[in-house]
């Protein structure tokens, strides 16, 4: 294979030197981030296991429950005693946990995100390619600098994760608002609503369920990347799963595997339908 | 009072419009200037005034910049040059607070499309100018609720819009724009989304409100059935300009050109047209010039019966022709041989008219609410009206007629 013979652009380079310049120049922030994330995770983690499992079952059962079909409470039941009876409910809780916390920062930062592109085009089009970028490189890639950032363990992998799953939440923020009937902005405008107002009263109601269906996808995202940030020391069911990989132990592997789907399905479930109950209760 | 004061407003769409405003000061027709730079005129130098208390209609075909005229009256958007003044305040160059402020106190629209918010209750939509004003929750539900009553509608106030017919939904839309007591309402095709009967509900129930609020009502409409019923005045629009303001009547009567003619000519003329439009002059004698004169003027005119008329001019009733040769033969004094006559007040419209019209022998007097009278119906003239044959006949004319007669019988006598 021949190339043109022109030198090759070093981008390889220039990336190592800004992620180089990153870290010289703001380690201090970095390390604020990691603690706060840090206690972030261990606080739900704790809580989670500080709670005895079977109350722990009911709570999420009710939860099930109030946001969903009976279905759903029952599979949130018979699922959770499972992963207790396999052995992987501390690690399930764990996951749990990496999570929640990736998926909280992905809505904090997202729907404001979300907000301001909506309202500003420019914003819109610069951040559109961005989030495509985020979506579609390769997670792995944004765990090397996320070690660097933030040494091994959970934060890199919560990082990686919020990188990953924020897309959503910021998409449907935006285009949730944006789908407001124009002649309701109109009207709110006529009768003299600030911005703020406006966005409060009007914009974020309408676009709520719209803005409930991207944090349910960032929470999908999120907990398809605890294998992968299992692989730079995050713990949970993602390093069981790994672990399994490598050692190639087929059962343990589908056993976590498992748990993982169970979670998984769980919390898509109660989430989705936290989003149409909403709308149903406003109603 | 003038209330609104629009100052050659313009509103070019589209990237630098300044050079489209060269264009049109030179007389570039629209759709040229559209070919050269691209750029759309929405609204091409409108100028009029709206007086206070007044229903004022902006009429015109869709893309004619009639909605756009609306919403540049309260900013909602931002005109490319011109003027508008609510009270002598100038909108085009107030700041973001002014205009909040102006929004909030003076000036409130109702849409097309009702624009009601869904999620919250019919209550908490008529609220809504109140809240975003920061006014208590008690104080704002209890004019909300005053408002609501005044559209009949205080007991639908927890239900959702959705829950409402159109009409219900626009009635809510306008308790909302009434809830913090503006000056000026902007109504913005308002009634074009209801169905033909509820319209016209909502069109006399808007009069009927009027009646005892007094505001400012500026009113967009296509339909010019609902313009001459509900309009003080009305401007009639074509490629974002003026082309006519007037009366409903200077409408029908005399319009400008040809585009407003064409626009007109649809129109039921005998809902719109009264026996004062289409009277015309009347023959009458008075009562003191006795029956022989009256014999004379009969001939001369080559009528088979006169009005007779006191010397106020206050109609007593018409001899025949026959009659009044029979009084002269046997001098029988005029008094007792005056017929009644049908009369009608000047306001009547025609299509009220034509059954009196066709059963009298005698043609319709019209009389003022003095019992004066004004003019006569001819059945010729009202057809020749309706068919758009209109010729103008002023009041003046009819009255200069009887008091020739009067001063004439004065001189026989």
């Amino acid at each position: 294979m021949t190339s043109f013979p022109l030198p090759k652009i070093p981008l390889d380079k220039w990336i190592s030197a800004f992620v180089d310049w990153l870290i010289e120049h703001f380690d201090p922030v970095f390390g604020v981030i990691g603690t706060v994330v840090e206690a972030v995770v261990d606080s739900f983690e704790w809580a989670f296991l500080a709670i005895p499992t079977i109350v722990m079952i009911i709570l999420l059962t009710l939860l099930a429950y109030r946001y969903g079909r009976r279905s759903v409470a029952v599979f949130t039941l018979v699922g959770l005693l499972l992963i207790d009876n396999l052995g992987y409910w501390e690690h399930t809780m764990q996951t749990l946990s990496l999570v929640l916390t990736a998926s909280l920062l992905s809505v904090i930062i997202g729907v404001p995100v979300g907000i301001w592109s909506a309202r500003n085009d420019t914003v819109r089009n610069t951040i559109t390619p961005l989030l495509d970028f985020m979506q579609t490189m390769p997670a792995f890639v944004y765990l090397i600098p996320a070690v660097f950032f933030f040494n091994l363990g959970v934060v890199p992998g919560v990082f990686a994760s919020v990188i990953f799953s924020m897309p959503p939440t910021i998409r449907l923020t935006n285009l949730g608002i944006r789908q407001v009937p124009v002649e309701l902005i109109e009207a709110a405008d006529a009768f003299g609503s600030t911005p703020g107002q406006k966005l409060r009263k009007l914009q974020l109601p309408l676009a709520k369920p719209m803005i409930m269906a991207g944090i349910n996808q960032s929470i999908m995202l999120a907990l398809s990347m605890v294998v992968i940030a299992s692989m730079i020391g995050a713990g949970g069911l993602g390093a069981d799963v790994y672990r399994a990989v490598t050692q190639i132990k087929i059962g343990v592997g589908f056993e976590a595997g498992l748990a993982i789907v169970i979670l998984a399905i769980m919390l898509d479930r109660i989430t989705q339908n936290i989003g149409k109950k909403v709308k149903q209760e406003e109603r | 009072m003038i209330k609104i004061k629009v100052d050659s407003l313009t509103k070019i769409f589209g990237k630098r419009p300044e050079r489209a405003i060269k264009l049109l000061n030179e007389g570039v027709p629209k759709e040229k200037i559209h070919q050269q730079t691209g750029l759309t005129i929405g609204v091409n130098r409108a100028s009029f005034e709206v007086h206070e208390g007044e229903i004022f209609v902006i009429m015109g075909l869709s893309g004619s910049g009639k909605s756009t005229l609306i919403r540049l009256l309260n900013r909602l958007i931002k005109p490319t040059s011109g003027h508008v003044y609510i009270d002598e305040e100038d909108i085009s160059l107030m700041n973001d607070e002014q205009l909040r402020e102006i929004r909030r106190k003076k000036i409130s629209m109702v849409f097309q499309r009702f624009a009601l918010f869904p999620h919250r209750t019919v209550l908490e939509n008529v609220e809504y100018g109140l809240e975003i004003q920061g006014m208590p929750q008690a104080e704002r539900t209890a004019k909300a609720l005053e408002s609501l009553k005044m559209v009949g509608l205080e007991s639908w106030a927890n239900s959702l819009p959705d829950q409402l017919s159109g009409g219900m939904q626009q009635r809510v839309g306008l308790a909302r724009a009434l809830a913090n007591d503006p000056d000026v309402l902007l109504m913005d095709e308002a009634f074009s989304a209801l169905d033909p009967l509820i319209r016209k509900d909502m069109q006399d129930e808007l009069v009927e409100l009027q009646d005892k609020m007094k505001k400012t009502i500026i009113f967009i409409t296509h339909d010019l059935d609902e313009a001459l019923r509900i309009g003080d005045r009305i401007a009639l629009m074509k490629d974002g300009s003026i082309v006519q303001i007037g009366t409903p009547e200077q409408f029908l009567m005399n319009p400008a050109n040809d585009y407003v003619a064409r626009f007109i000519e649809d129109v039921d003329l005998s809902r719109v047209l009264t026996a004062e439009h289409v009277m015309k002059r009347a023959e009458a004698v008075s009562l003191d010039k006795g029956p022989r004169v009256a014999l004379q003027f009969m001939g001369d005119l080559g009528i088979s019966s006169i009005f007779v008329v006191d010397r106020q001019k206050k109609l007593l009733g018409a001899v025949t022709a026959e009659a009044a040769r029979k009084a002269v033969e046997n001098s029988i004094p005029m008094e007792q041989i005056l017929e009644k006559v049908t009369t009608t007040a000047p306001d009547t419209v025609l299509i009220d008219l034509f059954d009196t019209v066709a059963t009298t022998s005698i043609p319709v007097a019209v009389i003022d609410q003095k019992g004066r009278l004004l003019g006569v119906l001819i059945r010729g003239a009202i057809l020749g009206a309706l068919a758009g044959q209109y010729e103008e006949t002023k009041q003046g004319k009819n009255e200069v007629l009887i008091s020739e007669l009067t001063e004439e019988g004065g001189k026989v006598s």
